[in-house]
């Protein structure tokens, strides 16, 4: 059997949750496994499973060779013995240390002049020189996501946990740190669980997706999968975004950015993303449809296809249009009576500039 | 003035603040982070002093160092001499006596300390045992520092105890304490009151290094 993380585990929190998970990540090729879910799905528990911080009361954790966790024979390898790299939410930098101290402080088995070379290794990488003295409290919020990013895979670890990585900054910071954590992330090659709950967040950072709900995992796969073909309604819910499409940018002006998904040509707003892959994101709820011919609108992406698929759930209907790419619109039951809607109908889909979310997707 | 009662309370007092710091520390560790559901039992015992009458802890702690006792048997057949009513004895009873005013401040620094600092460094390949030293200890000295001063500021008083087990024998056992009493029992109210503003000005003093330090340690058991 090819090297893998496989995780099958149970832990009952009395009167929150029970967390029964089952996941398996292939060790090679590294990749990056996203925890996705809302707050109290039980993401931050499995986490602490993976790196010894929790105990659960049955099952396995089986790292390639090694068993980490085996609770039916009482195998519970310590965190210091797993070699992984954990970033908790909020960063834990020790306070009385300073950048380089924070650093190094894993790094006591090494020689001095070894260690000394690994903290200027990683403050080269993680661009923190003239920082090495600084206290954590001297430090800005990315900032201290550096160091304490630095810190974790210091010791080279076999596994990276990050929990919420950039959940405690703020949005423009957040917007401008996911890109470099997704390239740091593929430059390091190591195997890595991101925990968080923030969709473009996942989008951006992971190669798989695990949707987490009430302590169990609902579904795994591609980021593209999990969003654009949600396996049941909760995941949908979760997820919130019906259409994901990978797309590219082709052009860029009058802070009018045109993208080409599958040939067909859609306008979002400005970007300075020109030339890269992206993850095209619509929300159904987003998109309008309109009678093939009927008038002008406000909308800037007008695109003509036909319904192949109508799933009711109540009062609404969610129909799928194929405009080059399945696009998912939700609109009520007596919209389409008026509009006549049936499979094989031709529409058209309008979207608003706004409507359009990018998510950059830099090759992995 | 007796200076040879305050060299003896002096070297008492020392000798007690450092045995507890040796013997504190992982007691206070152990209560803050053991997840045993009965430590309650552990926590009531090393207060109890706190609220027994010196003479009561003074008397058991008398027969369990006196002859009869295994111990006090053990400790006669090592040394050749019984504990009780030495400096060594009074030591043992002192550091029983000011247990919990060295426990709790430093149970109540570990406390403070975020368990999400300790969690990663164990993560970072630390132990445990050096996790306490590189991050535990450098975070709570305030802390340690109170449990410290305190213990050496309460033995310094201390009567009851001195007098259950010390007995009041001249360069060996006989504290200030002692020494106001004996001569306040003589009438001589000139040399009690020297003696007594001693010991007033100096507690007082470590207690203001104390407060100032750090309020927030000084208090009962750790609020969970």
């Amino acid at each position: 059997m090819a090297a893998a993380l496989t995780v099958d585990c149970r832990k009952a929190f009395p009167s929150r949750f029970t967390m029964a998970a089952q996941l398996t990540l292939p060790l090679d090729p590294p990749r990056v496994l996203i925890l996705f879910g809302p707050s109290g799905s039980g993401k931050t528990t499995l986490l602490r499973c993976l790196a010894g911080l929790e105990w659960p009361e049955e099952g396995r954790i089986q790292f390639d060779s090694t068993t980490w966790v085996d609770a039916s024979s009482n195998i519970r390898l310590s965190p210091q013995a797993r070699r992984i790299g954990y970033m908790p939410q909020d960063y834990a930098l020790f306070p009385t240390h300073t950048v380089a101290g924070n650093i190094e402080y894993g790094l006591s088995e090494l020689l001095a002049e070894a260690r000394r070379e690994r903290v200027r290794e990683l403050i080269a990488l993680l661009q923190l020189q003239g920082l090495e003295q600084a206290k954590p409290a001297q430090l800005s919020g990315g900032q201290q996501q550096r160091v304490a990013l630095a810190r974790a895979i210091a010791r080279r670890p076999q596994l990276l946990l990050l929990d919420e990585p950039l959940s405690a900054l703020d949005a423009p910071t957040r917007s401008r740190l996911r890109g470099e954590l997704r390239s740091l992330l593929t430059q390091l090659h190591i195997p890595s669980i991101v925990v968080t709950h923030d969709w473009a967040e996942a989008l951006t950072l992971g190669d798989i997706i695990a949707v987490m709900q009430g302590g169990t995992i609902l579904q795994t796969g591609s980021p593209q999968e999990v969003f654009s073909r949600p396996a049941n309604a909760e995941v949908a819910q979760i997820v919130g975004i019906e259409t994901v499409v990978q797309g590219q940018v082709v052009a860029n002006d009058n802070g009018l950015a045109t993208l080409s998904v599958n040939g067909t040509k859609l306008k979002s707003l400005g970007t300075d993303l020109t030339g890269s892959a992206v993850y095209v994101c619509i929300r159904a709820e987003d998109v309008l449809l309109e009678q093939t011919g009927s008038g002008v609108t406000s909308a800037r992406n007008h695109l003509s296809g036909s319904v192949v698929e109508m799933q009711q759930q109540g009062v609404l209907v969610t129909v799928t249009v194929d405009c080059g790419f399945p696009l998912r619109a939700v609109i009520t039951r007596g919209a389409r009576e008026e509009l006549g809607l049936k499979v094989g109908s031709a529409v058209v889909a309008a979207i608003k500039a706004g409507a359009v979310h990018l998510v950059p997707r830099s090759a992995a | 003035m007796n200076w040879l009662a305050i060299w003896v309370t002096i070297k008492l007092a020392c000798l007690t603040a450092g045995v507890l710091l040796v013997i504190g520390l992982p007691i206070a560790y152990w209560l803050t982070f053991s997840r045993w559901r009965w430590k309650f039992i552990v926590e009531s015992v090393v207060a109890l002093p706190l609220v027994l009458p010196p003479t009561v802890l003074g008397f058991y702690i008398l027969v369990a160092i006196g002859p009869h006792s295994p111990i006090g048997r053990f400790y006669t057949d090592m040394v050749g001499h019984p504990l009780p009513f030495t400096f060594e004895g009074l030591l043992v009873a002192s550091i029983f006596y000011s247990l919990p005013f060295a426990v709790q401040p430093f149970a109540t620094a570990f406390e403070q300390v975020d368990r999400r600092l300790i969690e990663t460094s164990w993560t970072l390949g630390v132990s445990k045992l050096k996790t306490f030293f590189q991050l535990i200890v450098p975070l709570s000295t305030a802390g340690l520092i109170t449990g410290a001063v305190l213990s050496f500021a309460h033995t310094l008083g201390e009567f009851g105890v001195v007098l259950m087990v010390g007995g009041n024998i001249e360069g060996e056992t006989r504290t200030v304490s002692i020494d106001i009493y004996d001569e306040v029992q003589a009438l001589n109210y000139a040399g009690a009151a020297k003696t007594a503003l001693l010991l007033l000005a100096v507690s007082y003093g470590v207690l203001l290094l104390v407060y100032a330090m750090n309020r927030k340690v000084w208090g009962a058991w750790p609020q969970r």
